[in-house]
């Protein structure tokens, strides 16, 4: 039912693309993120959590509708539906059934429970699409709440030192997710401008987030102590950051799990937090869904299709996308500083 | 091994030099005398014996994990450690144990000793003993090569602020071999005459590279102009009618250098010189190729003795007649080295180094210009008041290397690095034209700034033609600049020629491969180093 094409993932019975990479009539959207939402197609179809979002992405201009999760939609005989894939707020997977066959296109997601999205809903399916990002045995990622007491009792080291503290995460889903468990009581929050537009954007649209303040450029220097500022990554190694010296600066991400890649970004502090699977969510993700035939995507592809093929006994097969290249940095949320403006 | 890892993590989660000063004086501070000792052997870089071997910790590391062994090996080159795939790939911890630092060493050598099967019980259960950070500490001390993120120096600091010393004293201290198993800490830092240990050098003085002009310097008159030798750096000693000559590297190479068995005889007791020993013929130095024949030679022929003869061409004197005179001033030292080997009536195989009169910088400067076609590297400028001092410093001694040569090379194989270039590909083998052929030359890691080695890995990762193993080749299309010392011909080589530390000197972006050098150009480099 489901064929990758030049353009996206195509369902050829329904004529609609989902997270097409180049412009096309129908495009069915995962979620807001740069390398899934991309611009030029003449209507976008997505959850309603994430039509703001991408109007922001893609401008006001776009031809988009909202769908509620689990709400199903007809075409041609194709039954659509919307699950909540627990990636960022508004993501999710797609559920395509024609005829008892069903296919699900999961886009990113996690297991874990960020406490901004709406947890990941498992569907039985016979066909998955996954992502592969963290598909390695070495990423196994700690109980988020162990990671969030470590960020904030950084932040409480680094007040005790009269420092600031710079933390860096995608600005859309990662900076939400880390600003709602972050501890008031320790100091100020302040947000870089493309962490506050989302944030606008999601508090218009009724979502509750702590209050924290724009980083303007009025701001003395002085007058920003003790304080949090989460930034997105290209952040990094710019003069944006000098006002707040002197400061730690910590990055939070999936890669933080390795020596190498902490090391190479000259952060004090990496924080393990992802907003992807790990190994064993991959695993437990793709046994839960049933599915005899699995299509691995963007990230450690080849390695994880050989595993579930050798030692899984399924059918599984690479599949090339734009989502990412090959696994490495390119794939990275942390890294993915062109998505942000 | 606990407060072991919790010293690793709070080293590696600062950059700030005090910051992992005082975490090692907090661990100073609680540790026992012996673990105290093997913390500053293993951080000044001295290693344990290997007992396990990779293979055997690979494959019983995935059985615990209960993966396969490819998975592992494929797992491995990303994250581009071996102590630390390891310990990711580790299921938790069955049961939780401390062990401390000493009795973990003592326990890892004990394993050479044991039958394969034993090893892997002891081994194993180790593991399921440890959280991450221990663990990782622990796989690291079985795989030796241990790099924390601390240089000597700030071990150095750590233990004199600790213990209340000088610094300098501390460093001395630490100088060359000596067993923790076999040591006590007050024997290492404390006890009175260094006769117990009359083997032990004096840490080298070593100088930064000059980057600006040497008008700066001041009057040319205040500074002593020698060449800069390309040797092995080391230093002799003589005291109780025993020789000893270590490399800086403090590797005590005594019995490599037969040319210096005859000094005890000669040389008075109490005498600590400073120098580079070098191949050496009718009074020039050989080119650094020729002392390659010798190193990592087991058995030293007649041949290979009169086919790469060494001197040590000799600049300081560190200890005359038992004295240490490193804070008298270099004019004194000079004299006294002067003295000491032009007084000699036997021959030996000490060379006192030439002090170059030059009455103004440009005369310097033509000396250096000059240095390549001598086999030197340049210039050292020393002032002619300083004192010997320890460790890399600026201000007193500076070296002044010549430019060094340069072409441009065509990027056809790459390979992922390690550490902090793991899962990037960042080892690159270059090529030159032979006809329209292109022949690989040398391999260069280093050079390129972390945003440009992302943009050569993202394009490396795109323009891949083939792979053989963990190398990519690539479409031939990306050209580099780079630098080196020195070029010879070389048998062993494909390309017939060897380089002596290349590097990446920048991109070329504005050149396209056809308009890289060629295998002429190199040859025709070697020449003029001749001709010169």
């Amino acid at each position: 039912m489901l064929q990758f094409d030049s353009k996206g993932i195509y369902c050829s019975r329904a004529d609609v693309y989902i997270d097409p990479w180049q412009p096309v009539s129908k495009a069915l959207i995962t979620h807001a993120h740069s390398d899934h939402a991309r611009p030029g197609s003449k209507a976008y179809l997505c959850h309603h959590d994430t039509v703001p979002l991408l109007k922001l992405r893609l401008g006001d201009g776009i031809r988009v509708e909202g769908i509620g999760y689990g709400e199903p939609l007809f075409l041609n005989g194709v039954r659509i539906s919307f699950h909540p894939a627990g990636h960022i707020i508004g993501s999710a997977q797609i559920r395509l059934e024609y005829q008892g066959a069903v296919w699900v296109v999961s886009g990113d997601y996690k297991l874990q429970h960020d406490g901004v999205s709406i947890p990941f809903d498992p569907l039985r399916c016979h066909h998955f699409i996954t992502e592969s990002t963290f598909g390695l045995p070495v990423y196994r990622f700690p109980e988020p709440d162990t990671v969030h007491e470590e960020i904030n009792s950084w932040w409480r080291q680094n007040v005790a030192e009269g420092q600031n503290s710079v933390l860096i995460g995608y600005a859309l889903g990662k900076a939400q997710r880390i600003i709602r468990h972050l501890d008031e009581s320790i100091g100020p929050v302040y947000v870089h401008g493309a962490v506050d537009n989302v944030n606008q954007v999601l508090l218009a649209n009724g979502l509750l987030l702590k209050p924290t303040i724009r980083v303007i450029p009025e701001h003395q220097k002085k007058e920003i102590q003790k304080a949090m500022i989460v930034a997105p990554p290209s952040a990094i190694g710019s003069p944006w950051l000098k006002r707040f010296l002197p400061y730690s600066l910590g990055i939070c991400s999936g890669w933080m799990q390795l020596r190498g890649a902490r090391r190479r970004r000259s952060a004090d502090r990496g924080f393990v937090l992802s907003d992807h699977c790990d190994w064993l969510q991959l695993n437990a993700a793709i046994e839960a869904t049933g599915a005899e035939k699995v299509y691995v995507t963007h990230g450690y592809k080849s390695i994880f299709a050989r595993w579930l093929q050798e030692e899984r006994g399924l059918q599984a097969f690479e599949v090339e996308t734009l989502y990412a290249a090959e696994g490495g940095e390119d794939t990275d949320e942390i890294m993915s500083g062109t998505a942000e403006t | 091994m606990k407060a072991f890892a919790a010293l690793f993590t709070a080293i590696e989660q600062t950059t700030k030099t005090n910051a992992k000063i005082e975490a090692l004086v907090r661990y100073f501070a609680q540790a026992s005398e012996q673990d105290s000792l093997w913390c500053i052997s293993i951080l000044i870089g001295k290693t344990l014996k290997r007992q396990l071997k990779t293979a055997d910790l690979k494959a019983w590391a995935a059985e615990l994990a209960g993966l396969p062994l490819w998975l592992f090996e494929e797992s491995y080159p990303i994250v581009g450690d071996l102590a630390e795939t390891i310990t990711l790939i580790l299921p938790e911890a069955s049961t939780l144990e401390n062990h401390s630092l000493s009795e973990t060493v003592s326990f890892l050598q004990l394993l050479g000793s044991y039958s394969d099967e034993q090893k892997k019980v002891a081994v194993t259960g180790r593991w399921m003993q440890q959280q991450p950070a221990e663990r990782f500490v622990f796989n690291k001390l079985i795989t030796g090569n241990f790099r924390m993120g601390v240089s000597r120096q700030l071990v150095i600091k750590a233990v004199s602020r600790h213990f209340g010393m000088e610094q300098q004293q501390v460093a001395h201290r630490l100088m060359g071999h000596w067993d923790p198993a076999e040591i006590s800490l007050q024997a290492l830092l404390m006890d009175e005459g260094i006769s117990a240990r009359h083997y032990q050098p004096y840490p080298f003085f070593l100088a930064y590279q000059l980057e600006e002009e040497p008008e700066a310097l001041g009057p040319v008159e205040d500074w002593q102009v020698e060449e800069k030798l390309d040797g092995i750096r080391g230093q002799i000693i003589i005291r109780n009618r025993e020789l000893f000559v270590w490399s800086r590297g403090e590797e005590l190479m005594t019995d490599k250098f037969p040319e210096f068995t005859a000094l005890p005889g000669i040389l008075p007791d109490g005498t600590v010189l400073d120098g580079e020993i070098i191949p050496w013929k009718e009074g020039r130095p050989l080119p650094f190729a020729v002392m390659q024949t010798r190193i990592g030679r087991k058995s030293l022929t007649r041949k290979v003795l009169q086919d790469a003869p060494l001197v040590m061409v000799c600049y300081d004197l560190l200890e005359l007649e038992g004295r240490d005179i490193r804070n008298e001033p270099l004019h004194y030292r000079r004299l006294q080295l002067e003295r000491l080997l032009l007084g000699l009536n036997t021959p030996v195989a000490l060379v006192l180094s030439p002090v170059i009169g030059c009455a103004t910088w440009n005369e310097v400067r033509a000396v250096r210009s000059r240095s390549r076609s001598n086999n030197n590297e340049g210039v050292m400028l020393k002032r002619k008041d300083s004192m010997y001092e320890t460790g890399r410093r600026r201000g007193n001694w500076w070296k002044w290397k010549v430019d060094p040569l340069t072409v441009d090379g065509v990027l056809i194989y790459a390979q992922q690095g390690h550490g902090r270039r793991a899962n990037l590909f960042t080892d690159y083998t270059f090529a030159v034209w032979d006809g329209d052929v292109l022949v690989p030359f040398t391999k260069a890691y280093s050079g390129l700034t972390d945003k440009e080695m992302l943009e050569a890995d993202q394009w490396i990762k795109r323009n891949t033609i083939d792979k053989f193993g963990p190398v990519r080749s690539v479409r031939p299309e990306l050209v580099f600049e780079l630098a080196f010392e020195g070029i010879n011909l070389s048998s062993r080589h494909k390309s017939g020629v060897a380089l002596r530390f290349p590097r990446i000197l920048r991109w070329r972006r504005d050149k396209a491969a056809s308009e890289a050098n060629t295998k002429a150009d190199l040859l025709q480099l070697i020449a003029a180093q001749r001709n010169e």
